[in-house]
């Protein structure tokens, strides 16, 4: 389900045919369509969006922990198929870096945008495999993921090794994202990433080492259009577990749909539906920027069939809010979370201004 | 000080006595001033509107890479340019000149990629108005933004359609939004940019690629890498080398206008030579008697300096208010090139410029201090004794006056125009006009005897007697009243003969290129055209005899340098003569090479001849072809070359083209032809063709040419008032000085009849005199017009023609005029007062 940005890409998406156009005709995200892989690592450019989505927590051989996101977006514009032209915007893809760093207190963040062609900007289909410009997220032979992101400054050049199998959200995959069957996404995970690497801040680089998340969802369907924002948590439990939730709000900021998951550590998977996910309001702040009130401690309730769970969530530091306005992007909040024995990501939309889809 | 008070009270006291003198040389100093200093105003406006023009449609990119010609280079560089190390991002455009209807004015139409405009060129980003939601991302197929001036010139609104022609086809747009950065008057629609190349037909094409340079980077390095990555039909342009185009593109009109200002200038730093000098000679006695009561020689020269200064001064004042207003109007009448076309389009806002300003009143000062240098210094040599008694002129008539020095001018003058151009400019040529008019000048008072000294008539009146006696006895005088109207006769006999020169050679070489009975043309064509089929379509049309296609290309050989033309057309190759308007020898090519003819600017700015080779870039390669030959044209000042259509064809695979000349059976009226040949064009061009006659076609040439010219007519008209207020002035200031004469002629008995004949004679007779001068100084000037500054500045050249009709007019308008004026400028004198003037104290 996530992601802000990926909600403007699915807008742009969205961008109707011109009169007298041939119309664009998406695939439907339908059940029980195993995943295979690696082509499913690949992209999916038939659907009109897809991300591939890094979060984790990384640590300097100093101590000092931070929070960093790489994410690498793709989107299907729907235009006349009948223009030849190699700039024809087939296909757009976007990524977007940001590194949680308490000691300034703010995010560091920038962004590559461009449409597929020419070699300058394309992603596989058979494997991880993206490029745009100078930035890069490619899963190797050894099966594992290795993101360069060079941003005005800050670089993060991370190598990360999976530890466990992946993990399927919903259905074997097929996830569903509003009350209407039709509202879906094709959904997995790969928690508990090894990562290894370096960053460069402030013109110096730093040896890191850390745990990530991947999240990979692709789809052709759009949120409920009462929806005005959502929020999102996965957290990496400390005993090699991994917890998804989120919750699709409307305009009250009541729940019009909730799920998730929890794969124990000896891999047993319970699937959350609406109901099973609570985030409870705790202590909020608000931006100076844009003025939004964001719960970012929230208190987030799930229920399992042993009794419902509780995680109190704690923000690596308060000020994780991300304002793309500059390049036309929405303001959100996106950070680094703990809590006692987890350690995760979690993003919270809509509250600075209603997502407009 | 008591001297100082009686000098100030002089001054005064003389100026108000005289105002309309201190006046005349006061307006004369201003106009040069408000000329020059228009001129300049509105070059400047202009170059700043161009440079405003430049920056908005190439949105201030680091680094530019442009294509040779219209045609576009291949996309394949972009990525090529993309990946060189030091380009931070580098943003590709489809850039064509597209019309909104087929009268209206030319938008700059951009196809951009919003994602790489966003980041190298964010000053062309569209900003969307208007709902957003559904069916409105930044790369939409068929929407526009606009700017205004684009807005204003369409007509077209936010959210409501617009449907641009070019490249030959049409495209309806929806206007998504407005383009706020774009400067003022800039008319500019950006596009997507795969939409652009799908619907203006240039898939595969990119006109241009913005580079922004990575941070840090070692500009001359990318530079020279990027420059290694460039095929032959694309080159690199930095703001530099679009500045100097631009200037370039105007630079020798501009100084022309400027030098006949400065000649305007002259004109009036004459005048006030003459006024000051008949004032001073006037006051003779006044000088000396102040000289008796203890007037330093010093202060009596500072004091008549200073009237001079001051002149300068308010004149020079005037003239910058006078300039200014100027400039404005002829930016609102003419435009920014002053009808000189040199800036098609351009929209150009008045700009003060303070240091310019300061600049042009020192020059009306300097003119003003420089006529008054002479006066001053024979003012304070005289003798105060015997100056307390006489009154007149002080050169004694018996002795001839000198001829060196002029003559040395005149010499001087001759070698200046034999000079090569300064920086591509004929400054030397201007020069030579300064040095020569002002040598003829100096030879003035030695011709005037000489002219005179034979003229005896049988049976003189008494009238033409003294008259005679007058203007030789009193030579310097005369010379003083000539200098204005050689100067001014001379200036406009000049540009005359040069204007006359100049349209005929132009009226016939267009009978020359100009040979087809209709012509067809679809403007804007860059690209694209007429095909093969469409061709023979017209071809086929009824009542046609031959119809020949012809195409142009803008090439652009050097970044710093304006585009040449390419002309395609079918060159007979055994007589080219047949196909242009050639001049001097042709050589045959080596077998196997291209030929080309190139027009006569293209070779003296090229420095090529025949026999010569040379690259033009052509369908993606740098194609060596050879110069057979050099043909005169006065279209195209930056250079055309001339190639045949199968040789064309054969280099670029092209057989699109964009012009037709069609000659017509015998007795087949145009007027159904055209309709027929229209209703045989493609549906996309059938209202975009413009068929033109060619009698209209030249008529509107000529009308062009006119245009161009007006400032120059106006600015000879107003030298020859210059002129006309010099002569009123000698003779006003000499009637009064001459009141005791005259009151003597009436007291032995001559009739007041009698005195406004002799007076009229007198003026006659200068002005023939000067006329004279006048017409042999500019016939010199006129053809150093011709041979040295013309083909200097603009690189053509013309055959001279004698203006023979006008020429006599004006010497026989002078003659009456100044007779005239010195009848109506002494009637004053011979009033009353004229009786009592004998009794002045003697």
């Amino acid at each position: 389900m996530r992601k802000a940005i990926a909600g403007l890409l699915a807008a742009l998406a969205l961008a109707g045919p011109a009169p007298g156009q041939e119309t664009t005709v998406y695939p439907a995200v339908v059940p029980r369509a195993p995943l295979r892989f690696p082509a499913d690592h690949g992209a999916h450019p038939a659907f009109r969006t897809e991300w591939w989505y890094v979060t984790g927590w990384l640590k300097t051989p100093q101590g000092e922990e931070l929070g960093f996101q790489v994410t690498f977006f793709r989107s299907r514009p729907a235009i006349d198929p009948r223009n030849p032209s190699k700039f024809a915007p087939a296909q757009i893809l976007f990524a977007h870096a940001a590194l949680s760093d308490p000691k300034l207190g703010r995010l560091r963040h920038d962004q590559r945008i461009a449409r597929e062609g020419f070699g300058l900007a394309r992603a596989s289909t058979t494997d991880a495999d993206i490029i745009i410009d100078d930035w890069t997220f490619k899963r190797g032979a050894d099966g594992r993921f290795r993101a360069r992101t060079a941003g005005e400054d800050f670089a993060l050049n991370l190598d990360m090794a999976p530890t466990q199998g992946v993990l399927p959200q919903g259905d074997g995959g097929f996830s569903r994202k509003g009350p209407k069957t039709g509202q879906a996404s094709y959904y997995y995970s790969l928690p508990h990433l090894a990562v290894t690497g370096s960053i460069l801040r402030d013109g110096q680089r730093i040896a890191v080492t850390g745990q990530a998340w991947l999240d990979r969802e692709w789809s052709s369907t759009l949120l409920d259009p009462a929806a005005t924002g959502w929020d999102w948590v996965g957290l990496n439990l400390d005993d090699g577990g991994a917890l998804t939730a989120f919750q699709v709000r409307d305009k009250s900021g009541a729940a019009l749909w909730a799920g998730g998951s929890l794969r124990s550590a000896d891999g047993k998977l319970t699937k959350l539906s609406p109901g099973d996910v609570i985030f409870a309001d705790a202590r909020r702040w608000r931006s100076p920027r844009s003025g939004a009130s964001y719960p970012v401690e929230p208190c987030l309730t799930v229920r399992l069939p042993g009794g419902p769970r509780t995680w109190r969530l704690k923000p690596l530091f308060d000020d994780q809010e991300l304002d793309s306005r500059a390049a036309g992007g929405p303001v959100y909040w996106e950070g680094a979370v703990s809590a006692p024995g987890a350690r995760g990501y979690l993003e919270l939309t809509g509250y600075a201004a209603p997502m407009k889809l | 000080m008591a001297a100082s008070a009686a000098l100030r009270w002089m001054v005064w006291g003389e100026w108000r006595a005289h105002p309309a003198r201190v006046l005349v040389a006061a307006a004369a100093i201003a106009i040069g001033v408000a000329l020059g200093f228009a001129v300049y105003l509105v070059n400047r406006s202009a170059l700043d509107e161009f440079e405003r023009a430049v920056q908005t449609v190439s949105g201030a990119a680091d680094l530019q890479v442009r294509a040779a010609s219209a045609a576009g280079f291949d996309e394949t560089l972009y990525p090529t340019l993309a990946r060189i190390p030091g380009v931070r991002a580098a943003s590709p455009v489809v850039e064509l000149t597209a019309r909104a209807s087929p009268d209206g004015p030319p938008i700059t139409l951009l196809g951009l990629d919003v994602f790489r405009a966003a980041q190298v060129t964010p000053s062309l980003a569209g900003v969307r108005q208007g709902p957003a939601g559904a069916g409105t991302t930044p790369f939409d197929a068929g929407q526009v933004f606009l700017s205004a001036a684009a807005m204003q010139a369409s007509g077209a609104m936010v959210g409501g359609a617009i449907r641009l022609t070019a490249a030959g086809q049409a495209a309806s747009f929806r206007v998504a939004g407005t383009l706020p950065a774009a400067a003022e008057g800039q008319r500019i629609a950006v596009a997507d940019i795969a939409d652009a190349q799908w619907r203006f037909g240039q898939l595969g094409r990119l006109q241009r690629i913005d580079l922004k340079l990575a941070a840090g980077s070692d500009a001359r390095a990318v530079q020279d890498a990027v420059a290694a990555a460039l095929p032959p039909d694309a080159a690199i342009e930095t703001r530099q080398t679009q500045a100097t185009r631009g200037d370039s593109l105007s630079r020798a009109y501009r100084v022309n206008l400027e030098m006949l200002a400065m000649v305007a200038l002259l004109t009036g730093g004459f005048l006030v030579y003459s006024a000051q000098s008949l004032s001073v000679s006037r006051r003779e006695a006044q000088f000396a008697l102040l000289r008796v009561l203890g007037l330093s020689r010093r202060r009596l020269l500072g004091m008549i300096f200073a009237e001079g200064g001051l002149v300068g001064l308010i004149g020079g004042m005037a003239g910058v208010g006078l300039g200014l207003a100027l400039a404005g109007l002829a930016l609102r009448v003419l435009g920014g090139d002053l009808g000189g076309g040199y800036f098609q389009g351009a929209h150009a806002r008045l700009v003060f410029a303070p240091g310019a300003a300061a600049v042009f009143l020192g020059l009306g000062l300097l003119a003003s201090l420089a006529g008054a240098v002479v006066p001053a210094l024979h003012a304070a040599k005289a003798k105060p004794a015997v100056a307390l008694k006489s009154a007149g002129d002080g050169v004694d008539p018996r002795a001839r006056p000198p001829l060196k020095p002029g003559l040395a001018l005149l010499a001087a003058g001759g070698l200046a125009a034999l000079s090569p151009p300064v920086g591509g400019l004929p400054l030397l040529g201007y020069a030579a006009i300064a040095l020569i008019l002002a040598g003829g000048i100096a030879v003035m008072p030695w011709l005037a005897m000489a002219l005179l000294t034979p003229v005896r008539p049988r049976r003189p009146g008494p009238a033409a007697h003294l008259a005679l006696g007058r203007l030789r006895g009193a030579p310097g005088q005369a010379a003083v009243a000539l200098c204005g109207i050689v100067a001014s006769v001379s200036l406009m006999v000049a540009m005359s003969v040069m204007v006359a020169s100049f349209r005929g050679s132009v009226d016939e070489w267009l009978g020359q290129v100009l040979p087809a009975d209709l012509y067809m043309r679809l403007p804007d064509i860059q690209t694209g055209g007429l095909d093969l089929a469409a061709q023979a379509d017209l071809t086929a049309v009824e009542g046609v005899r031959r119809v020949t296609f012809r195409k142009m290309v803008g090439l652009r050989l050097a970044a710093d340098r304006p585009e040449v033309v390419l002309q395609v057309a079918s060159v007979d190759r055994a007589d080219p003569a047949r196909s242009m308007p050639l001049t001097g020898q042709t050589r045959a090519v080596p077998v196997g090479a291209t030929p080309v003819w190139i027009s006569e600017p293209m070779a003296r700015l090229y420095r090529l001849k025949p026999g010569d080779a040379l690259t033009l870039p052509l369908g993606g390669a740098a194609r060596p072809v050879a110069v057979a030959g050099v043909w005169r044209d006065y279209a195209h000042q930056f250079g055309a070359v001339a190639m045949d259509s199968a040789d064309y064809t054969r280099l670029t695979g092209d057989t699109l083209r964009t012009q037709a000349s069609v000659d017509l059976a015998p007795g087949a009226a145009p007027g159904p032809i055209i309709a027929a040949l229209r209703a045989a064009l493609p549906p996309g061009m059938r209202d975009q063709a413009d068929f033109t006659r060619s009698q209209a076609l030249r008529a509107y040439a000529l009308r062009v040419f006119d245009r161009s010219f007006a400032v120059t007519y106006a600015l000879e008209a107003i030298a020859i008032g210059v002129g006309l207020a010099g002569v009123a002035a000698t003779f006003s200031a000499q009637t009064f000085a001459r009141a005791r004469e005259f009151g003597m002629l009436r007291h032995i008995g001559a009739l007041r009849r009698q005195i406004v004949g002799l007076l009229a004679l007198e003026g006659a007779l200068l002005g023939a005199v000067g006329g004279v001068a006048g017409l042999g100084l500019g016939a010199v000037m006129g053809q150093i017009l011709i041979q040295v500054i013309n083909p200097q500045s603009f690189n053509w050249t013309m055959d001279t023609r004698w203006p023979v009709g006008l020429l006599t007019t004006l010497f026989c308008a002078l003659v009456a005029a100044s007779a005239g004026t010195a009848v109506l400028s002494g009637r004053s004198a011979l009033s009353a007062g004229a009786i009592r003037a004998v009794r002045e104290d003697w």
